[in-house]
């Protein structure tokens, strides 16, 4: 990509001269046919959009900023916002145990994201809003008649909201302890060295050392997750919390507009997901630092870029940036 | 170079004042040392005087990184001992038993030795001063202002004044190797480890490098030097080991290793290396 970017750099000058002879450019048909095409498809959709009635622009419109929807939306963003919190803890705790020389700690972090990664989410969600029929009453203390610490009533503990926690929680710690254990293993094992013979104990060597050098390999994957996430938690309808997905479907049960109330839904993940994606590109660059002698374009930059692109794909076919096509 | 001293003048205790038995600033007695069946280390044994510096040479695979790796605990040792400022590196001995150390004093006793990897495994992280505070500030919990303002000067000495705030990958071999230094140094430590500090130098850049070492000689820091730089060796080295398979063949001054040569292997390295 940035190869041919470069390359392309050369070839952007408006008139070529070589000496006296004339240039002629290439000539490119394939990607104005392919242009065509698309223009075509998005004439289609537009034209569908503002003449077909049955999309009931009005009542997407009306219901956007409806307080069931905002209450929705902030359990969603509330359920990734925790989700995400146990799975870069939890995760990190798993990871480490994974890479521990002890191998009982080593087999139980492998057991952990076994376990949690072999069952679908939809399954465990359902199993941990109904786990008080397997144990009515949750007791923490020593098995085989050991002391009780604590005794709780699962169902007044195991809510919808708790389960959806938990399994949500869970299943991100499972994940995230995979992509955290990727990302100190890429960590040079020079580096392991270097702090030991300055001094550095463990867990200064892990918090100042081997994680911000990690996070370079780490944020990229997390941030797919996060947006992964935010999805997933619709998942939760299943088990009666109001999340966006739920207070969207309680909507159209009551007023049959489904296709109306399902593009309101579709344009709040869109919205929240591009800020997502957007707050991603800035943390890797963050991470980023000293690590390549020029610092990653952010966002903003790739917009800049790719609109020049466009502009100079409407200016002159021949310079449009290929390899992509 | 600079007039301002690398080392500060009143770091390390000089063993003028200490036990009579215990001059070597380093001792190796009788060391082993195997990674599975092979063994690397065949009962080494020799001194390593205060202010002196020690070159190790030898073919790849002759065990002198190994046990230069061992002097700081980087690998333990499978047998005999080895002592640093007099006290048992590792182990502490009580009641005619060996008991394995805590973290705290294996980090403590690294503490007093400072390293320099062929590969300079700078922090690529943090910048260069950031890199060289690290120790000081982490490890040894000193003042932060203070600590800066030592690390300046540092970086100063070593020729780097101008790139305090260029991160490694920004900055040449030479200057990151310099880099590698100074943050060893800034730990104040009483013996210098040096593990082929230039061979993974352009040859353009071994000089800067061999430089710095040298005004380290000349200010008297103990040194332990793994380094195939002949001319280095000859200039600065107040004794010279040569290694192969894992013992020692010949040692001596510079001027018996290198000019009156008494085993025909050392004489068929040198003639390869020179």
């Amino acid at each position: 990509m940035s190869s041919t970017s470069t390359l392309h750099e050369h070839t952007r000058q408006d008139d070529v001269h070589l000496g006296e002879t004339k240039v002629v450019r290439l000539k490119h048909p394939g990607r104005w046919l392919a242009v065509a095409v698309i223009v075509l498809i998005i004439a289609m959709v537009i034209e569908t959009m503002f003449t077909n009635p049955r999309f009931r622009w009005d009542i997407v419109w009306s219901f956007f900023l409806a307080p069931q929807i905002l209450d929705g939306l902030r359990v969603t963003v509330t359920l990734t916002v925790i989700a995400m919190v146990i799975g870069l803890v939890l995760g990190t705790i798993v990871a480490l145990m994974r890479l521990s020389a002890n191998p009982v700690l080593k087999a139980a972090g492998f057991a952990f994201v076994w376990l949690v990664r072999g069952i679908p989410l939809l399954v465990q969600l359902i199993f941990w809003y109904n786990i008080s029929a397997l144990f009515p009453v949750i007791n923490i203390g020593i098995p085989f008649g050991g002391p009780v610490f604590a005794s709780f009533n699962a169902n007044t503990v195991m809510t919808a909201y708790t389960a959806a926690i938990l399994g949500l929680g869970l299943n991100q710690a499972a994940y995230m302890a995979e992509i955290i254990r990727g990302g100190i293993q890429s960590v040079d094992e020079g580096q392991l060295e270097a702090a030991a013979t300055l001094g550095l104990g463990r867990i200064t060597t892990i918090g100042r050392i081997v994680l911000p050098q990690a996070m370079r390999v780490i944020i990229p994957p997390t941030g797919n997750e996060t947006i992964t996430m935010f999805k997933t938690t619709s998942l939760v309808s299943v088990v009666a919390v109001a999340d966006l997905l739920y207070s969207t479907q309680l909507i159209y049960a009551r007023n049959f507009q489904t296709i109306p109330l399902l593009i309101m839904a579709s344009l709040w993940y869109l919205i929240l997901i591009s800020a997502l994606s957007v707050g991603q590109s800035y943390l890797e660059r963050y991470y980023a630092r000293g690590t390549k002698r020029n610092t990653p374009l952010t966002m903003r930059h790739h917009i800049g870029r790719h609109y020049g692109n466009l502009r100079r794909l409407m200016a002159r076919e021949q310079n449009f940036p290929g390899g992509r096509a | 170079m600079s007039t301002v001293p690398l080392i500060r003048e009143d770091a390390a205790p000089r063993k003028e004042n200490a036990v009579m038995s215990q001059t070597a600033m380093v001792r190796f007695s009788r060391v082993s040392k195997s990674f599975g069946d092979h063994q690397v280390l065949k009962d080494i044994t020799f001194n390593v005087e205060p202010n002196k510096v020690l070159v190790l040479l030898g073919p790849s695979g002759s065990g002198k990184s190994t046990l230069l790796r061992c002097v700081n605990q980087l690998e333990t040792i499978d047998g005999g001992r080895i002592e640093v400022n007099g006290e048992l590196v590792g182990y502490k001995e009580k009641a005619g038993k060996l008991h394995q150390l805590h973290e705290r004093d294996v980090l403590r006793q690294r503490m007093q030795t400072g390293m320099v990897f062929q590969n300079f495994n700078l922090f690529p992280h943090l910048t260069a001063l950031e890199n060289v505070c690290i120790g000081p500030v982490r490890a040894r919990k000193q003042n932060r202002a203070e600590v800066y303002k030592r690390a300046h000067a540092l970086l100063e000495r070593v020729g780097l004044g101008h790139r305090t705030y260029a991160y490694p990958r920004q900055m040449s071999g030479g200057q990151q190797q310099r880099v590698a230094i100074a943050r060893a140094l800034a730990m104040e430590p009483e013996l210098m480890l040096f593990d082929e500090p230039t061979s993974a130098l352009d040859p353009e850049l071994v000089g800067e490098v061999l430089d710095v070492m040298k005004g380290l000689a000349a200010e008297g820091m103990t040194m332990i030097v793994v380094t195939h730089e002949i001319g280095f060796a000859r200039e600065v080295a107040d004794n010279v080991v040569f290694m192969d398979q894992g013992v020692i063949v010949e040692s001596g001054s510079p001027d018996e290793v290198f000019n009156n040569t008494r085993h025909q292997r050392t004489r068929d390295f040198l003639a390869k290396v020179l």
